[in-house]
């Protein structure tokens, strides 16, 4: 059983094959299908129509899902390596390890924000963007410029604290949802300002292109888990019968073989450190 | 006067209005909070079919020319009913339940309307030019 690791806790040779793989990845072309197949469902889920992969009930096993093809993508190209999850409310400054040059490289320079460390700068051939909203082919960051402070522990165990998994109008607009506090649409804004502390092609519909996209939905990914274990009681919902929203047993585009009901237990595919 | 008012008589203007372009998207500038505070009269209105609450504009923003208008139908769904330009190029728009707005380029941050949303994507843009994202 494959175990998604904290990314602070991870030795220089697991950091060396995650990049390694990402890096072959992107190279076969088949990192940026991921990149495309994010945006067109960014684009096209709306709050009044049909919503999959965002503001709605399935944006969290929407999300698991995305990983979990993502993860078996890199361990087709090295079996040893998992998701890693960057826990923000810990690692939240922009020397953290995380934006190391042997992991995921720093922050962009002042200039054009192009991230000029690491295996992913533009320089070292490897990493051009090619699924894209402009013409700039280089990955750019802004570490905390656009909002000053990543969310802290208090501010995630508040949402942790919710007893509700959704509510209707089951959008943007819910409240009193735990999934969307922890979206970030409504309440302190959690995984919506982490986006937008990253910067560059993080507060995009073209996220996917860094990344650090996989490690911080992991971590959502994860505090889904803990949310599950600290309400046992409390399901996915909706439950039946709801138009433009995936309902517990509906099945979920792009894969349209999958329901939200078949990934509640993360422990099928994987478990967490801790 | 709302800056609605003042958009639209700089959009009735004619050659002075354009010379006065700039000057008058500083003034809107300077609004700034109340700005996108504006009337969002017809910001309950979901059906894609634009807002009546809203207003075209035209103007240039740090050298970019930006451009707004409702628009209905069709591609329009894709817009919120409200389609912009930069510089002639689309930028994909989205209205939130809530009445605010987002961009392709700014997808996890709401503004209060079309034109902070546009002028926000400006700032990220950095010269840069929109191009149509490929699809599978």
């Amino acid at each position: 059983m494959a175990v998604r690791k904290n990314q602070a806790t991870l030795t220089a040779t697991e950091k060396r094959n995650f990049v390694n793989a990402v890096l072959e990845l992107k190279r076969s072309g088949r990192y940026d299908e991921f990149v495309r197949t994010h945006n067109e469902f960014i684009m096209s889920d709306r709050d009044n129509s049909d919503r999959v992969g965002h503001r709605s009930p399935s944006f969290l096993p929407w999300h698991r899902r995305f990983l979990i093809q993502f993860e078996q993508e890199l361990q087709k190209i090295d079996a040893s390596v998992t998701l890693p999850y960057w826990d923000w409310t810990a690692d939240r400054t922009t020397t953290s390890s995380i934006w190391g040059a042997d992991f995921l490289g720093g922050t962009g320079r002042s200039r054009d924000a192009q991230v000029t460390t690491g295996p992913f700068a533009y320089a070292t051939g490897k990493w051009n963007i090619n699924v894209s909203v402009d013409d700039r082919p280089y990955l750019q960051r802004e570490l905390g410029a656009a909002v000053r402070q990543l969310p802290t522990r208090a501010e995630v165990d508040a949402v942790l604290a919710m007893t509700t998994y959704d509510t209707a109008p089951w959008n943007s607009a819910s409240e009193g949802s735990f999934r969307n506090y922890l979206e970030g649409w409504r309440g302190a804004n959690l995984h919506n300002r982490v986006h937008v502390w990253i910067g560059g092609q993080m507060s995009s519909g073209v996220s996917p292109n860094d990344p650090v996209f996989w490690l911080h939905h992991c971590f959502i990914d994860k505090l889904w888990a803990d949310w599950q274990r600290m309400h046992p009681s409390s399901g996915y919902l909706p439950t039946g019968g709801t138009a433009n929203v995936v309902d517990l047993r509906d099945t979920m585009r792009p894969w349209n073989d999958v329901t939200p009901a078949d990934l509640l237990d993360h422990t099928k595919f994987y478990t967490y450190d801790r | 006067m709302s800056r609605t008012m003042t958009r639209r008589a700089l959009l009735r203007g004619s050659a002075a209005a354009a010379a006065g372009l700039a000057v008058a998207g500083a003034a809107v500038a300077a609004s700034g909070q109340s700005a996108t505070a504006m009337d969002h009269t017809g910001h309950g209105d979901h059906t894609g079919h634009g807002d009546p609450g809203l207003q075209p504009f035209d103007e240039v923003y740090q050298g970019r020319r930006i451009t707004g208008r409702p628009v209905e139908g069709g591609h329009a769904a894709h817009h919120g009913g409200y389609a912009v330009t930069i510089d002639g190029k689309d930028l994909h728009l989205m209205q939130n339940a809530d009445g605010t707005w987002i961009s392709v380029v700014n997808h996890y941050q709401t503004y209060g309307d079309p034109l902070a949303v546009t002028r926000a994507a400006v700032d990220k843009l950095r010269g840069a030019v929109l191009v149509p994202i490929a699809t599978a």
